[in-house]
């Protein structure tokens, strides 16, 4: 258990040594919150995969795919696939017009304080559950995979807090994206590995290993059952399993493009070109690692078994616990600290994402109506906020404790998304009658329509006396993106048409198609 | 590069502080030629690239979701709902090859337009 020790630590020195350089170097606004806008394609690509690939991809798919088999890979499809709406929808147009944040595109045919004060709440709303939830996954694995240690779930949780607080606030995002990218390369080749080690197991025939997956041995309710791990439906089960697989789907491929975590990182390139060829090397990076985890997440159920995750931590030690099966406790330190690794680059993105829209849009848009009272105010106030943003997380992440089942909050942050984020977005790129009143109801619409379903829902509300709220659920799917996605349209259309005409929305619609489609006047890399 | 390129009009990254054009610049642009042709041939790409990968997505958890029976038809050592969920990686990744490909001519239309406006700003700067 000590090597694991040994890797974290190896991992925070050098990562701790990355947020000293970039710390020397950047200076100013465009450098604190956009990285200097001289990031290139590759390095931008890699750190959006490293920004994506989350606890939920690493751990939980994994973790999925061995209890659920085929259901499970139905994330990993679509975690891809989000990114044709990322590449053709929003990537381009936004790094043309946008400055710093999402809502820099929202509001600027607007009236910039309404739109962006909603937009900066749905920003902090969505990168807050998704913190959130990566924090005690967080807490819960390392606490876990250091048992034995003096390292308790608190201490862990406060340990990631501090570090993603000290890469933000003093590296700012030029140490976020080489934070992004280490982790994103040790996370391939950690899986790589692992895929080849499983593999090797089945003498290198993929058909000695799906012929393994078709016959998974397990207990279920004290007997021993034998299951084809290939079938659909083991988890999205009638009478609803249909539908909610379909509103994983909306949710998944509509909401990646609203992340503003992931938006931001857009920013960081010196034009749209870079940002367009950086989406194509994520997807390659991205959809590469979503395929391997057929042999991750098969391989745990194979090779591991649910009956042995189960008593050893649960669902989300699948991996961990395969890298020990197939190679031994070196490798399971390793991939432990990949884990770990994932997590706090991930974090590190939505704390970074969170306190640039709040000093950004909130403090010097809409308190201080778009002045800076002194120069490098925003970028401090980004920084205090970093801080505060950090130990909020700590705070509720000791709250809920390490058995707290957090998943759900993942699902909501993509629907909340693809419900509030995305039609706004849309919208305001591609439809000129479209307005100040159009774009709040929008977020309204989309924040509230998919927190609301979400908490009467199958996720919060049951009669096993496991969840919050001791009631049959109202709303009788986990994923409300196909009834909250639509609402947001909704929202976004009704404003739209009983706001009546905004003459200035309509003539900055022309000024916007061009700066999105030309990238005429846009943000430029700074010099050194 | 036009030769003017380093007169003082809309042509920003040679300082920190990006140049805001003015507003008729914009309006100048939008009644080009070859903005109006970027506009139709990008939207000439990107809607049916839209509906298309929308809707081979949606066939998947459509078809697993109502048809799992038909769906766990063996095809060599895996199913078919293995393999139409494994052909989505390759599915999206010859649409965004095809769009770095297609988008060469947007990146074409992009150059000729800022080269126009050049001439334009120019113009507008010696008078």
């Amino acid at each position: 258990m000590s090597l694991t020790l040994i890797l974290f630590l190896a991992f925070i020195a050098v990562t701790l040594g990355i947020t000293y350089w970039a710390a020397q170097r950047s200076s100013g606004a465009g450098a604190y919150f956009a990285a200097g806008r001289r990031i290139s394609a590759w390095q931008n690509g890699v750190a959006v995969a490293g920004d994506y690939m989350s606890a939920a991809s690493f751990l939980g798919i994994a973790g999925l795919i061995a209890f659920f088999g085929y259901d499970g890979f139905m994330y990993s499809v679509g975690w891809l696939v989000a990114y044709l709406t990322v590449l053709l929808v929003v990537a381009e147009p936004l790094r043309n017009a946008g400055k710093y944040t999402m809502a820099d595109v929202l509001a600027y045919r607007m009236n910039p304080r309404p739109v962006r004060a909603m937009a900066s709440i749905s920003t902090l709303t969505v990168s807050t559950f998704y913190m959130i939830a990566q924090m005690v996954g967080a807490g819960a694995l390392v606490s876990l995979l250091l048992k034995g240690t003096f390292i308790t779930f608190n201490m862990a949780v406060v340990g990631v807090g501090l570090l993603m607080i000290v890469y933000v606030v003093f590296g700012g995002m030029i140490a976020t994206t080489w934070v992004q990218i280490i982790k994103a390369i040790l996370l391939m080749s950690g899986t790589v590995l692992l895929s080849i080690l499983v593999l090797g197991k089945f003498g290198f025939s993929l058909s000695n290993f799906f012929n393994a997956v078709q016959h998974v041995t397990y207990t279920a309710n004290g007997q021993q059952v034998v299951k084809d791990f290939l079938q659909p439906g083991l988890r999205f089960k009638p009478p609803y399993g249909a539908l909610d697989l379909i509103s994983l789907g909306v949710a998944l491929i509509f909401g990646t493009a609203g992340l503003p975590h992931i938006l931001v990182r857009f920013y960081t390139v010196p034009d749209a070109k870079t940002a367009r060829y950086s989406v194509v090397w994520a997807m390659v990076l991205i959809g590469s690692f979503y395929i391997m985890t057929t042999f991750l997440g098969f391989g745990a159920a194979t090779l591991v078994g649910r009956d042995f995750i189960s008593k050893n931590g649960g669902t989300n030690m699948s991996a961990p616990l395969l890298a020990q099966a197939v190679a031994g406790n070196v490798f399971f330190a390793f991939i432990s600290a990949i884990a770990f690794a994932t997590i706090l680059a991930v974090v590190a993105g939505l704390t970074i994402s969170a306190s640039t829209s709040f000093a950004h849009d909130l403090w010097t848009n809409v308190i201080h109506k778009g002045v800076e009272r002194k120069p490098g105010e925003e970028v401090k106030v980004a920084r205090i906020t970093a801080f505060v943003v950090g130990a909020v997380a700590i705070a509720i992440a000791i709250m809920l404790g390490p058995t707290a089942n957090v998943a759900f909050l993942v699902a909501l942050a993509f629907a909340v998304a693809a419900s509030a984020n995305l039609p706004v977005i849309v919208f305001s790129i591609y439809w000129k009658r479209f307005n100040t009143a159009g774009a709040v109801w929008g977020l309204v619409f989309g924040l509230l329509g998919s927190i609301v379903l979400i908490f009467i829902g199958p996720s919060i509300m049951g009669v096993d006396g496991k969840h919050f709220i001791n009631h049959a659920p109202i709303f009788p799917l986990e994923n409300p993106g196909i009834l909250s996605v639509p609402i947001g349209f909704l929202g976004a259309i009704l404003g739209t048409l009983l706001g009546g005409r905004e003459l200035t929305a309509e003539e900055k619609f022309t000024e916007l198609q061009v700066r999105a489609n030309t990238g005429i006047g846009a943000e430029k890399a700074l010099a050194h | 590069m036009a030769p003017d390129a380093k007169a003082p009009v809309a042509v920003p990254g040679k300082s920190e502080i990006p140049t805001k054009p003015s507003a008729d610049v914009w309006d100048h642009v939008a009644d080009m030629d070859e903005f109006k042709l970027l506009l139709i041939a990008k939207s000439e790409f990107v809607i049916p690239a839209v509906i298309v990968f929308v809707v081979y997505y949606f066939l998947l958890p459509i078809s697993v979701g109502y048809f799992p029976q038909f769906m766990d038809t063996r095809i060599g050592p895996v199913n078919l709902a293995y393999l139409f969920a494994l052909s989505q990686f390759f599915v999206a990744w010859l649409i965004a090859a095809l769009y770095v490909r297609g988008a060469r001519k947007f990146d074409d239309f992009g150059k000729r337009i800022s080269e126009n406006l050049e001439k334009h700003d120019a113009f507008k700067g010696g008078r």
